[in-house]
């Protein structure tokens, strides 16, 4: 027994090491995930509170340019627009709002806090300290509920996974099998065969998803603040694109190995940084950087901005267009790189 | 005769350790059986693959009705593939819709099932089906375009001698359709009974092409004696007579059959296994070549 369970073993290692490609994935990818998760999450303690700071320029805040902004434990953030920081503290995603007139030397400090916001109230006190006789501005309005915010996430991530595991995997099948190559001697162009995978699963995720939708918030008494058919629009859009990436790491592999390599190598990343669990509002600017190329970071932002907000065209407008752009460029990848047989 | 179909002109197909076929040519006329013999490893699939179309050759040209291969030939090409999965999950007449669907003519569907006897079976799924049932259901597949030219690779590789028969039973009704085959395959008898013409490839070329009778009336005397080998001594290898080895016999080719017995008989070799028939294609690649075709 010993014999024929050694000749097996023997053959399966052989056939796993030969395989140089999938070998290299298996033994980068946890490395490449140790290494960048260190990135990301080591550091200093986290801060405590969060105040966004109105900035003409987008370029990191000088903390000598006020006293205020020498506070330790506080996160100071730029902010770009004062109605997109007042949203903000309305929903307690940021602890107060601060223009400290750094653009305008001599003017009145301003802040808004939101009064139902504990931490506000204690940020407000620092800042009292620190900048006497600032212009108070009062919201109310309570916090968005985790749930809330991570629903978006996990319908996201389920579309994500079934984007590019579905189709991923089954035209490596049909490869591996021989059906491509059968089809391939019929007049069915790679064109059509491709589009046909992508409208098929498209379809099949955007009636899961709808179905989750539906079910989960009513379980959870979600109701969107936005418009449903732009949250359909966004669905589509970052659906095709993250098919069309599918489609471009099975274009032409056999390696069912190697295939799930590369697709783990997507999808954890996508999975850990394009903000399915936690806001990257606040991480270093290189983590937003990665997380801004992912196709599931601008579903996600475009998404919330909807159903928590209430965003319209206008606002999710650029995520938009990072989908279309992506959906198309993957697809004219896909469609020139695929082969019907591996030889 | 009928003006060909198909013509392959001076097709290379060179890897890079290998030349899998060197400079193969020849015509298949319009309504008749074409068949490429060898044995595996001798350059049929690739040749085949390459008249198909989904095989680019490295040099040489293929002309479907006097034209490179386009458009048109996919639409009225039917092909068998030596293994072809199928979806899992779909019915017989699923499998059938689907690929009918690739064409813009061909037949209908119903049709197809009752042609190729697969009415038993049209609602099973085709994961379920027997190995000659599933040869049957890729034939009626390749011929879902209603196909002037059908390719068959190694059509029955595979099947028990039962369904062997079935299927060649199934060809010769499409044959008789006025349907032009190319067949490859190292299983004679099959190339006997369905092909009009062949071609014998070793080693990338083609060594002997012709109707099979003309093929045996050029290489061959009238008739061939078989003696088991452990029978035949050493010693009788010293006679005047042309003597083949195969595996476990020797085969001696005569036109004298009278003067052949009577000198084994002098050389006291025992003949009562002795064998005495007519030469088939199999003794032809055996003369052909030195090699047995399943070797």
């Amino acid at each position: 027994m010993m014999k024929r369970l050694l000749a097996v073993w023997h053959a399966r290692n052989l056939e796993f090491v030969r395989d140089r490609s999938t070998l290299i994935f298996t033994l980068l990818l946890p490395i490449m995930l140790i290494v960048g998760m260190g990135f990301v999450f080591g550091g200093p303690e986290r801060p405590l509170f969060k105040v966004g700071v109105i900035t003409a320029d987008p370029k990191p805040i000088d903390k000598n340019a006020h006293p205020f902004l020498q506070e330790r434990f506080v996160d100071f953030v730029p902010i770009a627009g004062e109605a997109d920081g007042v949203r903000k503290v309305t929903h307690q995603a940021l602890d107060l709002l601060v223009d400290l007139g750094l653009d305008k030397p001599g003017s009145v400090p301003r802040y808004w806090v939101n009064t139902d916001s504990p931490k506000g109230y204690i940020v407000e006190k620092l800042l009292l300290a620190a900048a006497p006789g600032s212009q108070r501005q009062q919201v109310t309005g309570a916090a968005t509920r985790y749930v809330d915010w991570l629903f978006p996430g996990i319908l996201g991530m389920n579309m994500m996974f079934s984007c590019l595991f579905g189709v991923g995997y089954v035209v490596l099948r049909y490869r591996k099998t021989g059906f491509l190559k059968r089809l391939h001697a019929t007049p069915l162009t790679a064109f059509e065969f491709l589009s046909a995978q992508v409208l098929s699963r498209l379809c099949l995720i955007l009636f899961v998803t709808t179905l989750l939708y539906i079910a989960i918030g009513s379980i959870i008494h979600f109701h969107s603040a936005g418009n449903l058919l732009l949250l359909a629009l966004v669905a589509v859009v970052a659906a095709l694109s993250m098919i069309a990436l599918g489609l471009t790491i099975a274009a032409r592999f056999a390696s069912e190995e190697l295939v799930g390599g590369l697709l783990n190598m997507l999808t954890w990343p996508m999975m850990l940084l394009s903000g399915i669990w936690f806001s990257l509002e606040g991480s270093p600017k290189w983590v937003q950087w990665v997380a801004g190329i992912f196709p599931l970071t601008h579903l996600l932002q475009a998404s919330r901005a909807i159903m928590l907000d209430g965003a319209g065209l206008p606002e999710i407008a650029p995520h938009l267009a990072y989908l279309v752009v992506t959906a198309v460029a993957f697809l004219a990848f896909g469609a020139w790189s695929f082969r019907w047989r591996f030889d | 005769m009928a003006p060909p179909i198909l013509e392959v002109c001076d097709v290379v197909k060179e890897y890079p350790a290998v030349t899998a076929v060197d400079g193969v040519s020849f015509s298949v006329p319009e309504g008749t059986c074409f068949g490429l013999l060898g044995p595996n490893g001798a350059g049929k699939t690739t040749t085949i693959e390459i008249m198909e179309g989904i095989l680019e050759a490295t040099r040489g040209v293929v002309r479907y009705r006097g034209e490179p291969l386009a458009a048109r030939f996919r639409e009225e090409a039917g092909i068998l593939f030596q293994k072809t999965a199928l979806q899992d999950f779909l019915s017989v007449r699923q499998s059938l819709a689907m690929f009918r669907g690739l064409y813009d003519h061909g037949l209908e569907v119903e049709e197809i099932i009752r042609l190729c006897a697969l009415e038993k079976l049209a609602d099973r799924d085709n994961r379920k089906l027997s190995g000659g049932q599933q040869q049957r259901l890729l034939l009626a597949i390749a011929l879902v375009n209603d196909p002037a030219v059908l390719f068959l690779d190694e059509p029955t590789t595979g099947l028990d001698p039962q369904a062997r028969r079935n299927f060649w039973e199934l060809i010769q009704s499409i044959k008789a359709r006025r349907k032009t085959i190319i067949l490859t395959t190292h299983y004679m008898e099959e190339a006997e009974l369905l092909c009009d013409e062949i071609a014998i490839m070793d080693k990338g070329r083609i060594i002997a092409q012709g109707t099979p009778r003309q093929l045996l009336r050029e290489h061959f005397a009238e008739v061939l004696l078989e003696l088991p080998r452990q029978e035949f001594p050493e010693s009788a290898r010293q006679l005047p007579l042309q003597v083949i080895d195969t595996s476990d016999r020797v085969e001696i080719t005569t036109n004298d059959l009278d003067s052949t017995l009577r000198t084994l008989m002098d050389a006291r070799v025992p003949l009562n296994n002795l064998r005495i028939r007519p030469p088939n294609l199999e003794d032809l690649f055996l003369e052909l070549t030195g090699k047995e075709l399943r070797a």
